[in-house]
């Protein structure tokens, strides 16, 4: 283990956080001038991915792109939109620390707006086609099951 | 379009006059966004990024707000070329790193520039002069919604748009504004303003964004978190604190004007001696008296028509920017000579300044009631 050089301090939301790295580290790091050295990035991929093999355990392989934990824990970054599911449960705490709130709240696709709008008409009907079939009302449940057919094609074909 | 055609005339930003422009030289907002399922740029192999590259740009390239685009793959630039890129604020410098599988562009007035293949596939931003984030957003947001409809996003109903960083996640929004603050430098009040700003989670940078020194008085504050929050929200929160910063900045020069006059008044006109005579100058230093001369236009020392050939030499007298001016290759110690040289001719037709207005205002603070400070 070698003495550490290369001091870094950040405050964030009131909390001091430091790094201290020996010459070596911080030529690993990208640290080649410590003031002009984004801080975040260093914390985030330590912490990252501590966290990452906090939630998963064993090494976990992304089955779309073949990310790894090491991958994500040397870059800080990931390998494609679907490793946030492969690493959900490491994320999950990091997001957390890293943002205001878990939840997005901002802009939606008009894609996806489509798609929940979808899936909201198929959830009423749905519930419709239920109760008209309680009743026993079946000329309402006809019609109800031939607008659901009609939905399920419609969302088949989207991308 | 060609590059030479791009670099002809400076960006709108420079030129507008957007609200608070004074004190707020551009407001940036800039989105990532990312094909869904597909590797992100830093993991994607050549091919790949190759292909994503050719699926995105011409797509880019047919918006109606990008007729009359440069557009180019980055491999085809040169480094200089690059270099005044992201001294004009167009590309990151990381993607001034990129080669085969990146590209860009832009729009003839350089108010809005599309990155592909950066850290994300797609990185748009616009610029505007002045305090304008609201607007800059607007534009930008208009150009997202125009390219979702051909390009599958990537985007998750909890965690928002994907992007390669986990720190970008959510709105993939990054808003800043690039501040000049020479009053709280002089009066070192600037720490404690950027103490007070990482505080409340936004953050504080150099002139060309992460990690990178603050020169000529120039800071860029830019939201710190992308998830949990609205961009109206976002943008409404930093705006405001922008414009807290722009009242100390104000109170700052007046306490100046009012308490150090002399001190005042001997960095202007020792500015101004420097840059009219000099004949080596660095970036640096080059940056840090263009800062007091543009403080000296705003409190009247030099008439107002001075402000643009000021501000113009912000940019001109880049190393990028004088190597491309040049020639021939420079070596630094060229590069100073050339800086100083630009600069001497520039100010030949600066008159030297004008203390009256400011000693008038400094007197008639002292007699009457002058504002409260700390």
């Amino acid at each position: 283990m070698n003495d550490a050089t290369v001091f870094l301090t950040q405050i964030l939301e009131g909390k001091m956080q430091k790094v201290n790295l020996c010459e070596t580290c911080s030529k690993e790091k990208g640290v080649q001038d410590p003031t002009g050295f984004a801080l975040a990035d260093l914390l985030l991929g330590i912490g990252a991915a501590e966290e990452i093999e906090k939630g998963s355990g064993t090494a976990q392989k992304c089955p779309v792109c073949g990310y790894t934990q090491a991958d994500f824990k040397k870059t800080g970054r990931l390998g494609c939109s679907s490793c946030y599911l492969t690493f959900a449960e490491g994320l999950g705490t990091l997001l957390k620390a890293m943002h205001k709130g878990t939840e997005h709240v901002g802009k939606l696709p008009q894609r996806a707006f489509r798609a929940m709008e979808l899936s909201d008409k198929m959830r009423t009907l749905t519930e419709d086609l239920e109760k008209a079939v309680a009743e026993e009302n079946y000329e309402t449940a006809a019609s109800l099951r031939d607008e659901i057919k009609k939905l399920e094609a419609e969302i088949a074909v989207r991308p | 379009m060609k590059f030479a055609t791009v670099i002809s005339t400076a960006g709108e930003w420079l030129r507008g006059e957007g609200p608070h422009h004074q004190i707020v030289i551009s407001s940036r907002v800039r989105l990532a966004r990312n094909l869904r399922n597909r590797a992100f740029p830093g993991w994607a192999k050549k091919a790949e990024r190759t292909a994503i590259l050719e699926l995105i740009k011409p797509r880019v390239e047919d918006l109606p707000d990008m007729q009359d685009s440069f557009s180019e793959a980055l491999q085809e630039l040169t480094p200089v070329e690059k270099q005044v890129l992201v001294e004009r604020h167009l590309i990151s410098r990381e993607h001034a790193a990129k080669g085969v599988g990146s590209g860009v562009v832009m729009n003839r007035k350089q108010t809005l520039s599309i990155m592909i293949n950066e850290e994300d596939h797609l990185r748009m931003q616009a610029i505007r002069s002045g305090l304008q984030l609201k607007q800059a957003h607007k534009l930008v947001d208009k150009i997202d919604s125009a390219l979702e409809s051909k390009l599958d996003f990537a985007y998750d109903q909890h965690l928002g748009y994907l992007t390669a960083c986990p720190t970008n996640v959510g709105t993939g929004m990054r808003a800043s504004a690039m501040l000049h603050l020479p009053g709280l430098v002089l009066s070192e009040l600037i720490n404690q303003v950027i103490q007070a700003v990482s505080k409340i989670g936004l953050a504080v940078r150099g002139l060309y964004g992460e990690g990178t020194e603050a020169m000529g008085n120039l800071f860029q504050i830019s939201n710190q978190t992308t998830l949990g929050e609205k961009e109206e929200e976002i943008i409404a929160r930093l705006s405001k604190v922008i414009e807290t910063i722009i009242e100390k900045e104000h109170d700052a020069r007046q306490v100046l004007i009012q308490k150090k006059p002399n001190t005042l008044w001997d960095q202007i006109g020792r500015a101004y001696g420097v840059l009219t005579f000099a004949h080596a100058m660095s970036s640096k230093e080059a940056l840090n008296l263009l800062s007091i001369i543009k403080l000296g236009v705003d409190l009247g020392a030099f008439p107002e028509d001075r402000r643009l050939p000021i501000d113009e030499l912000f940019i001109d007298t880049q190393p990028a920017h004088l190597q491309k001016s040049s020639q021939q290759k420079l070596n630094a110690e060229e590069r100073d000579h050339l800086r100083a040289q630009i600069i001497r001719e520039r100010l030949k037709v600066f008159p030297k300044p004008d203390i009256s207005k400011l000693a008038r205002e400094s007197d008639e603070r002292s007699t009457s009631s002058p504002p409260e400070h700390e």
